[in-house]
């Protein structure tokens, strides 16, 4: 039986050596590696992992054709609803989607559906070029705002329908998150996000960096002055959280943004980048996220000894498994049950540690986690020099401000339906700026049910 | 790629650009700041809006030398182009949204300080330009430092000028010209706005603390993205932290805490002299 093939390892670099640079950590699969783990998938007639997959991907149709060696098939049958697998390969939480679900995994291994998924992307990259496809222009512009997941998925279907898109980025880099937040060692830039984006160009992509839209330009301007018949806004997480605690402004606390922007986007690790960062001798990341595990790990590589302090146990811990795993393979210290109560500094206003608690674990709250609670008199204290706060963000305003008609929630998140409509007529919205700070699969899910949105949006004013 | 269509040296070390960037020049307001990265390379820098031209579609910054990022920005020639060039960004200054009325109602005092006094300018010329009441004290070390002396002249309704050395105008600080034009010249004001070094707005802020005159100050934080996504910008206001970048970076300057904002902006000096050295050593190899 198939099922008898243990699951196919994937080669990863050596943790005491990647701890020290910023290569990628795993290696990927081979053709022969992806064949053989392909071959362990039963093709179940109800495949639950689809179910699971966010965006419906048909999973064991792909997995079939890899197990032929037909990759192009293969790659075809992902992009009918992904279009970014090299990315989501590697930064999907598959354990909790997908492989979560795979029967296999009920009594030994689930398949490697992650890496398969990666393989067929990076063929596609390396094989397969968008300039095949024809593409019949219908003189209609749409713009989009923000180049991460959810905007390169809308931007790529309307182009592929015929829209000539625009897509507006803030910043001086495209990519969006998968540029500034997440690190090199987990998501090569210019072997898979730049190459990825080239392929928009090739599809007659438009894109305009250093354009922060809502102050360079408005949603309206577009709209009414430069002839965009919709808008998609995939704009992102938005501002940092901090703890509200005391100490949380002296020298040496700064956001998991912050750590990661100027090491990701900025090169600060590298001395030809004139950027500057801090890194210290200690390190003390709050949080338990992947952004958390991205920031603890960040600082390891740059020679810090690095803590996570989380409040919860490790089963509490919403970062991935494998970059859990992977973390504490390099070497990274796990202070489970832990609190910040105040950040303590030298009299010249200088990080010398973090007073914290310790918790234990009481009922469960409305997320069905069990929430901690402190316990008395356990106070103590974490020496470090450095603090980084990986609390997660809040929505940024400048959108809503500057947009007639344009409604967010309580929380400031902007109101779109389940195809991404907003309250204002032509201007659509998916991802983190919808939904508070999610995953690479569900903004790139949002973006492509919106490019539909948009299109017959779009065919329905000219109908009318 | 944004081309630098003029260059002039407006003291020492101290230089005017005006960039072609058309989006930025139509969109930008007094008190409102852009973010400049000269090359690859180079740092996000965060500069105040010193001029603008909506018909030309320029934004004119002016630069103080200090770090590796801004030598660089100043060793560039006219005709040359820098990287990255956004914004305009932050919230412009309030009396932006003042009826002219109430803008010819009020008389306003503007203090400006070294490099500052460039990002006072447009505010003051705004003022001017909509029928309001500006006087405007520039500061600096000595005569040689002083900038924007001429323009200023022609907007502002007082122009005074004081340098420490008394080498031009008034001999002393800003802060001794404050109380001289309240205490001795019966000069009355609603508003005063303070821009220039930290430690001078810290102490702008205490001296109009005395004559409980209402003061806003422009707070040249640190950032990396300007845009309110890495927090970097951190300030204590009223006891409340905000980002400089998306709150401000105009605020109540009797409000601020200027010590910590100073700490803070000192956080990568090490750093940045490292890569000052660096980039000094490289400037030495040709």
């Amino acid at each position: 039986m198939a099922n008898k093939i243990p699951r196919v390892s994937v080669r990863e670099q050596d943790p005491a050596v990647r701890a020290t640079n910023f290569e990628e950590v795993c290696y990927g699969y081979n053709a022969e590696e992806a064949q053989l783990e392909a071959s362990r998938c039963l093709n179940c007639k109800n495949p639950r992992c689809v179910a699971a997959c966010p965006v419906g991907i048909n999973i064991p149709a792909f997995i079939h054709e890899v197990a032929e060696g037909n990759y192009a098939a293969a790659s075809a049958i992902i992009a009918e609803d992904s279009s970014l697998p090299s990315i989501c390969g590697r930064v999907c939480p598959q354990e909790n989607q997908c492989e979560g679900s795979c029967i296999l995994g009920i009594k030994s291994e689930p398949v490697a559906i992650g890496k398969l998924e990666r393989f067929v992307g990076d063929w596609a990259l390396d094989n397969a070029s968008a300039s095949h496809i024809e593409i019949t222009p219908n003189g209609k512009k749409v713009a989009v705002i923000g180049s991460g997941p959810s905007g390169l998925a809308c931007a790529i279907d309307l182009a592929k329908m015929g829209y000539e898109v625009t897509v507006f980025e803030a910043l001086h880099k495209l990519g969006g998150v998968l540029v500034y937040g997440i690190p090199e060692f987990r998501l090569p830039k210019e072997k898979i996000v730049a190459r990825e984006i080239d392929d928009l160009r090739r599809l007659g992509v438009k894109f305009e960096t250093d354009v922060i839209v809502g102050r360079t330009i408005t949603i309206d301007s577009l709209l009414e002055d430069e002839g965009f018949s919709a808008v998609f806004i995939g704009s992102g997480a938005g501002l940092p959280r901090f703890m509200g605690i005391e100490g949380e402004n002296l020298n040496g606390v700064v956001s998991a943004n912050e750590f990661l922007t100027r090491a990701n986007l900025m090169r600060a690790y590298d001395d030809e980048y004139d950027t500057p960062i801090y890194v210290g001798k200690r390190v003390a990341v709050v949080g338990g996220g992947n952004v958390a595990m991205d920031a603890v790990r960040t600082a390891k590589r740059l020679g810090a000894d690095a803590t996570i302090i989380y409040r919860r146990s490790e089963a509490e811990l919403p970062a991935r498994r494998e970059e859990v795993h992977h973390a504490k393979e390099e070497g990274i210290e796990f202070r489970m049950l832990t609190n910040p109560t105040r950040v303590i500094g030298d009299d010249k206003g200088w990080v010398t540690g973090l007073s914290c608690v310790e918790m234990e674990l009481g009922e469960p709250d409305e997320s069905g986690r069990r929430s901690p609670v402190v316990k008395e008199g356990s106070d103590f204290t974490v020496e470090c020099d450095v603090v980084i706060m990986a609390l997660g963000t809040s929505p940024n305003p400048l959108l809503k401000s500057t947009t007639k008609g344009l409604e967010t929630n309580r929380r400031g998140c902007i109101v779109a339906d389940e195809v991404g409509a907003t309250t204002r007529e032509g201007v659509f919205a998916g991802g983190d700026a919808v939904t508070g700070a999610a995953t690479v699969i569900l903004a790139m899910g949002a973006g492509r049910k919106a490019a539909k949105a948009i299109d017959e949006y779009i065919k329905g004013k000219e109908q009318a | 790629m944004f081309k630098i269509v003029e260059k002039r040296a407006l003291a020492d070390n101290i230089y005017l650009l005006r960039i072609a960037a058309p989006r930025v020049a139509n969109s930008a307001l007094p008190g409102q700041f852009v973010i400049v990265r000269v090359d690859e390379h180079g740092e996000r820098v965060p500069l105040t809006i010193a001029d603008y031209d909506k018909a030309e579609g320029t934004v004119t910054i002016v630069i103080q030398t200090i770090g590796a990022s801004t030598k660089k920005l100043c060793a560039l020639a006219e005709g040359d182009s820098i990287a990255d060039f956004a914004g305009p960004l932050g919230n412009p200054s309030e009396f932006v949204h003042m009826s002219d009325e109430e803008i010819r109602s009020r008389r306003y005092l503007f203090v400006a300080g070294g490099v500052g006094t460039a990002p006072v300018y447009p505010q003051v010329k705004w003022l001017n330009e909509h029928g309001g009441h500006a006087d405007v004290i520039i500061g600096a070390k000595t005569a040689s430092m002083l900038i924007y002396t001429d323009e200023m002249a022609k907007v502002a309704e007082n122009l005074y000028i004081a340098t420490d050395d008394g080498s031009y105008g008034f001999k002393g600080m800003v802060t001794a010209k404050i109380k001289d034009l309240i205490d001795n010249e019966g000069k009355a004001y609603d508003e005063c706005v303070a821009i220039g070094p930290m430690i001078m707005m810290k102490f702008v802020t205490l001296t109009t603390k005395e004559y409980a005159l209402p003061t806003t100050v422009s707070l040249n934080a640190l950032m990396v993205d300007g845009t309110g996504m890495c927090g970097a910008c951190r300030v204590s206001v009223g006891g409340k932290t905000f980002f400089t970048c998306v709150d401000g970076p105009e605020f109540d300057g009797h409000q601020v805490d200027f010590d910590e904002a100073m700490r803070r902006q000192a956080m990568y000096r090490k750093q940045e002299g490292d890569a000052n050295q660096r980039h000094d050593h490289k400037c030495n190899c040709f």
